[in-house]
């Protein structure tokens, strides 16, 4: 490499990630300084909000242009800002709908917040890399937040448990994805995704095994993040086990840093050898989505349920990488969007109706509420359906736009298992919305302590879910755009 | 002013919305002038639109509203947006005017109901659905409307879903109208691939500049398709069949679905596409045949009913055969005058009808009815001025658009249509006094329990009463021939020059210029005779009639029982499919083949699901190894995978 100079870079590139940084010591600081009083707490929610309005307030570069930094491994463009966008946005919810269940589960401790803000620096991080190695602390910066937020219900075995089992094997995956880049670094001399793209593009393709084998094992580092089968076993366990909000966060953030990671490395660095690693996400996408599926049907517990909803979702969006075409890439940030909306809401409304100690998280306890609470009710319907993919929701828009992609690149045959697979799923999400309104109550609904923090999170969830199904256009040019930007 | 039109959606769109969320928790009078009040402000704006769009000089009366970009996927592009020109300008004056006066009607009917709050959430969900269906600028949004008309409807017809003939009445009108949907669905598609577009501006402009021959074949199946539609929607031979049943939901939903709302939306679609029609002669003597031949049907059926709405029904089915006919012979602008002033006459007469049947405690036969005009005089003579204007009197506002319709029927079409038009018009005149003097007049056969409730109804619902029998006599004012304003109002959108060369045809051809006044004088002649008939058979000799029935035995049944359409349709459709889908689809196809296959599937996942639970082992040491499992694949589909 020639000679590193760490000082070039712009202020403005990194300035949501400072203020971020900044306001996650707040956090922690006005935790240690301030007494245990009751309240206290509030405040590091507002605290956290606020850091992450400002972040979203100075994310922005202008139009069309690539701000790059450190020697040109760290880009911010339209692209990483769309993803900043949708990572803020979720963080945003998670803070929202964390903020009483913390308090209920009694484990309102102030590094809750910090680690959630510290984790979204990780994702943007990946998002905005332009080098393997920033894509790898981003990823790193990311996940150990995330182990230990897993783990936060210290008292629980099930969250320890989870906890671990998460660590382990994510250390495990991660030691994939090292080796993988090592092994591009081998045969390219190169950690910068433009500099191995003009490095395959000079030699005509890819024919060197090891270059080949390095790509395959980046494949699997991020499908383990992003929960592609057969790297997903961990999913079910770790999301049962997790705090339900940090379920929620770790379900919409990191799937989205693990794709946003994903685009860039496949499109941008290994675009010319899009042949080479479509047959692997093709097979990817099929298991992915069919197990996710399938397993789904069979499940009680709702959080498992939505932990298998989750990888069938991946399976989606893996089609659109699939296809790797603009409408391909838009897709999936569409999708990413209206997946934080629909998911993050469907978690929301498991959280209010749950007890301490996570009870009343089977199927079965919806039952009836329909008729007890009916706009929450009609809140989870919406969710269930947008994530079925019925119009006039996010969902269905999202899973158009990512099936036309697979269309248009000739990839028929995927378009339709993945249709087969949304037929699929559309049981078990309409399972839940029968239940709540045909089903008489098994037990009785306390009466409901609902936060207004967390009715905020739904109401957000709600219009967005729905802005997105009825008013597509506006947020599709904007994600079309981002797209431009990864050639 | 033109700008605000899409206020007239989001008036009923916010009553839906709020009577739907929060109706249970707010109070009757609240729920029911929201109601109201949002149809009332949707009309004053339509009316404000109107105005607006006469300031316009008329070659350039067609304004866009542009809402938002909706669907963009290659080279299909749907925006929302919606089209302000004089035809759908008198569709949402008819709407809104005469939906609001139901609405009116609705808080005295339905004050005693559980359901009110549902009631008016639906009600205004009904109207903006028919507000979007004329209001739009493409097909594809036009589609939503017509679907979501489809739904209102089966919501409303089966508003008392505890009554099982209320909910089967609602799902045959859902499935009937399903059937004409997809016609429409196809007839949608097909003009995107002719057209590679579903903007009404863009694809009737690439009509007009002649890029497709008259009798072309494509432009024949899409008119075909789009006309299955209509007769769904419309309630025409053969998807007539829903709407006598449709009269299970409340009275003043009747009068909506009648009159303002949905039954309009075929005649309004055919109208709309006019350009597409006229490339297609084929298509055109399909929709007059069709049309007239309902028209005379449902009237001869209307005969013999005894149910005061049942009669209604049949009259409106009847009705829309004549605006069918108007269409297929090219005079649309007479179609659309008769749908304006069917609107005033059928909601007034509905809505009467239920003052009747409110009045009777719920009696809906007309034979335990009978001398009811003392009792409940303004009812009495609103429906008296109803009849006179559907049986086609002068002044009133039936007289001048059917006649226009059959002079329309005689000059560009032939003389059958204009013989069986005229027929029918006859028999309309008949059974129309018949139920008017079976109700009103004679002697008082109601028994003496309904006798101690009878009342006339409260203001609420005579006023609307009134004003829609003010609108019924002047209505045909708006369309006389000479002055005819609707037609020259309509002209830029439904070509007036047909109708001037008819006329100049008329002038100067044989005919000579007398001949719209000699139709005029024959049509008044046609009416009275049917009057006459029905005074003489139900007023002067009450036991004729039941002579004839005797007489006519036969035919008598025959009428009684609606041509046995229902029962034809059961055993040529609805049974075999019922047989086929018991003995073949659910027996063996469903239960052996499905339900096996489901079964052995679910047997199979379930397996699987086991096997898998089992890889689900929670060891940290298992799931590693899938990793490595997965990474191996990889390695070799990478490496060696070529």
């Amino acid at each position: 490499m020639t000679n590193v100079s760490i000082m070039t870079f712009n202020i403005l590139s990194i300035l949501p990630i400072l203020i971020l940084s900044g306001f996650g010591m707040i956090v922690l600081l006005v935790d240690v300084l301030s007494s245990r009083r009751l309240g206290e707490k509030n405040l590091l929610a507002y605290i956290s909000l606020i850091g992450i309005i400002l972040a979203a307030i100075f994310a922005r570069s202008p139009a069309g242009t690539t701000l790059f930094s450190f020697n040109e491994s760290f880009a911010i463009d339209n692209y990483s800002l769309f993803f900043n966008f949708i990572f803020l946005l979720s963080t945003g919810l998670t803070i929202l709908i964390s903020h009483s269940y913390i308090k209920r589960e009694e484990i309102n401790h102030g590094e809750y917040y910090a680690l959630i803000l510290f984790s979204t620096i990780g994702m943007m991080l990946m998002a905005a890399g332009a080098d393997l190695l920033n894509i790898f602390i981003g990823l790193e910066v990311m996940s150990i937040s995330i182990y230990i937020l897993t783990g936060f219900k210290r008292s629980k075995l099930i969250s320890n448990e989870a906890s671990l089992k998460y660590f382990l094997l994510g250390a495990f995956a991660t030691g994939f994805l090292l080796y993988g880049i090592s092994l591009v670094y081998g045969s390219t001399g190169a950690i910068n995704l433009k500099q191995i793209a003009s490095f395959i593009a000079s030699k005509g393709g890819i024919s060197d095994p090891v270059l080949l084998m390095g790509m395959g094992l980046i494949i699997i580092g991020l499908g383990f993040k992003v929960a592609s089968v057969p790297f997903h076993a961990w999913v079910p366990d770790v999301y049962e086990g997790a705090p339900t909000a940090i379920t929620a966060f770790m379900s919409v953030g990191p799937k989205a840093a693990g794709f946003a990671a994903f685009l860039r490395i496949l499109i941008t660095a290994f675009g010319s050898a899009h042949d080479e690693w479509q047959k692997i996400i093709y097979i990817l996408a099929i298991l992915t989505m069919t197990t996710g599926n399938v397993i789904a049907i069979a499940q009680t517990n709702i959080k498992r349920m939505l932990a298998y909803s989750s990888i069938a979702h991946a399976g989606y969006l893996l089609i659109a990488l699939v296809s790797a075409n603009d409408m391909g890439v838009s897709g999936t940030l569409f999708y990413m969007l209206a997946y934080t909306f629909m998911n993050i809401g469907a978690f929301a409304i498991v959280i209010v109706l749950s007890r301490k100690g996570d009870e009343f998280i089977q199927i079965n306890d919806y039952a009836g509420l329909g008729f007890k609470h009916p706009l929450l009710a009609l809140a989870m319907t919406l969710f269930m359906f947008s994530m079925a993919g019925v119009p006039p929701t996010a969902g269905f828009v999202g899973k158009f736009y990512i099936f036309s992609a697979a269309i248009k690149s000739g990839y028929i045959g995927l378009a339709v298992i993945g249709v087969i697979n949304s037929v699929i799923s559309v049981y078990y999400y309409l399972r839940i919305t029968v239940i709540m309104y045909m089903k008489e109550p098994t037990r009785e609904f306390a009466p409901l302590t609902i936060s207004p923090l967390i009715v905020a999170a739904i109401a957000i969830s709600v219009i967005g879910t729905l802005h997105l199904g009825i008013f597509p256009s506006k947020v599709m040019e904007i994600a079309q755009q981002a797209t431009l930007m990864l050639k | 002013m033109l700008n605000l039109v899409a206020l007239i959606l989001l008036f009923p769109l916010i009553g839906t919305v709020i009577n739907g969320l929060a109706g249970k928790r707010l109070r009757k009078e609240t729920v029911g002038y929201l109601a109201c009040g949002a149809i009332g402000l949707s009309f004053l704006v339509s009316f404000m639109v109107f105005i607006g769009l006469l300031q316009l000089p008329p070659d350039e009366r067609l304004f866009e509203k542009h809402l938002f970009r909706w669907i963009e996927s290659g080279s299909f592009i749907s925006a929302a947006a919606l089209q302000v020109d004089p035809l759908s300008v008198v569709m949402i004056l008819v709407i809104t005017g005469v939906g609001f006066l139901i609405h009116l009607y609705s808080i005295g009917y339905m004050h005693h109901d559980k359901g009110y709050h549902r009631y008016f959430c639906y009600l205004n969900l009904f109207v903006f659905s028919m507000l979007l269906l004329v209001l739009s600028n493409n097909f594809l949004l036009m589609f939503i409307g017509w679907e979501a008309v489809g739904l209102c409807s089966y919501l409303l017809i089966g508003f008392w879903f505890e009554k099982k003939s209320a909910s089967d009445a609602a799902k045959k009108a859902f499935v009937v109208n399903r059937v004409g949907d997809f016609g429409f669905a196809l007839g949608i598609m097909l003009i995107f691939l002719t057209f590679h577009s579903i903007d009404f501006t863009e694809v009737f402009s690439a009509v007009s500049h002649g890029n497709f021959e008259k009798g072309s074949f494509t432009v024949t199946m899409i008119t075909l398709l789009l006309f299955i539609g209509a007769t769904g929607k419309s309630a025409q031979i053969p998807l007539y069949t829903w709407l006598p049943d449709a009269m299970e939901g409340p009275t003043p939903v009747s009068a909506l679905i009648h009159a303002a709302t949905m039954v309009t939306a075929g005649v309004y679609m055919i109208a709309r596409c006019n350009a597409l029609y006229l490339l297609s002669p084929f298509t055109m003597t399909v929709v007059a045949s069709i049309g007239v031949i309902t028209a005379l049907f449902a009237a001869s059926v209307g005969l013999v009913q005894n149910d005061i709405k049942r009669v209604l029904a049949y009259s409106t089915i009847s009705q829309l055969g004549y605006m069918f006919l108007a269409c297929g012979v090219g005079a649309f602008t007479a179609g659309v005058f008769h749908l304006m002033t069917h609107a005033f006459f059928k909601a007034l007469l509905f809505l009467a009808s239920g003052s009747v049947i409110h009045a009777l405690s719920g009696e809906q036969d007309i034979r335990k009815m009978g001398g009811l005009k003392p009792h409940i005089p303004v009812t009495y003579k609103t429906f008296l001025i109803g009849t006179v204007a559907i049986a086609g009197i002068p002044p009133f506002a039936g007289f001048f658009s059917k006649d226009e319709i059959l002079l329309e029927a005689l000059v560009r079409g032939n003389f059958i249509y204009w013989s069986l038009g005229a027929f029918a018009a006859l028999l309309t005149a008949f059974y129309m006094f018949r139920l008017l003097f079976m109700t009103f007049h004679g002697e008082c056969r109601v028994d003496h329990h309904a006798m101690e409730h009878l009342h006339e109804s409260p203001k609420n619902m005579t006023l609307p009463l009134v004003a829609l029998a003010g609108l019924s006599f002047v209505g045909g004012f708006f369309g006389i021939p000479g002055a005819n304003a609707l037609e020259h109002f309509l002209a830029p959108v439904l070509g007036g020059h047909g109708h001037t060369e008819v006329r100049g045809a008329v002038s100067a051809g044989h005919h000579g210029a007398w001949l719209p006044y000699l139709m005029m004088v024959i049509s008044t002649a046609i009416a009275l005779v049917g009057i006459f008939l029905a005074y003489q058979m139900y007023i002067k000799k009450p036991g004729l009639s039941k002579k004839l029935a005797e007489r006519f035995r036969l035919i008598h049944k025959l009428l009684l029982n609606k041509y046995y359409v229902d029962e034809i349709y059961d055993a040529i459709f609805i049974n075999p499919t019922k047989k086929i889908s018991t003995q073949v689809l659910w027996k063996v196809i469903d239960v052996r083949m499905i339900d096996g296959s489901v079964n052995g599937i679910a047997w199979l996942v379930g397996r699987i699901g086991s096997v898998l639970r089992h890889l689900q082992t929670g060891y940290i040491r298992n799931y590693a190894f899938y990793i490595v499992v997965g990474c191996i694949l990889i390695i070799v589909l990478a490496v060696f995978g070529r």
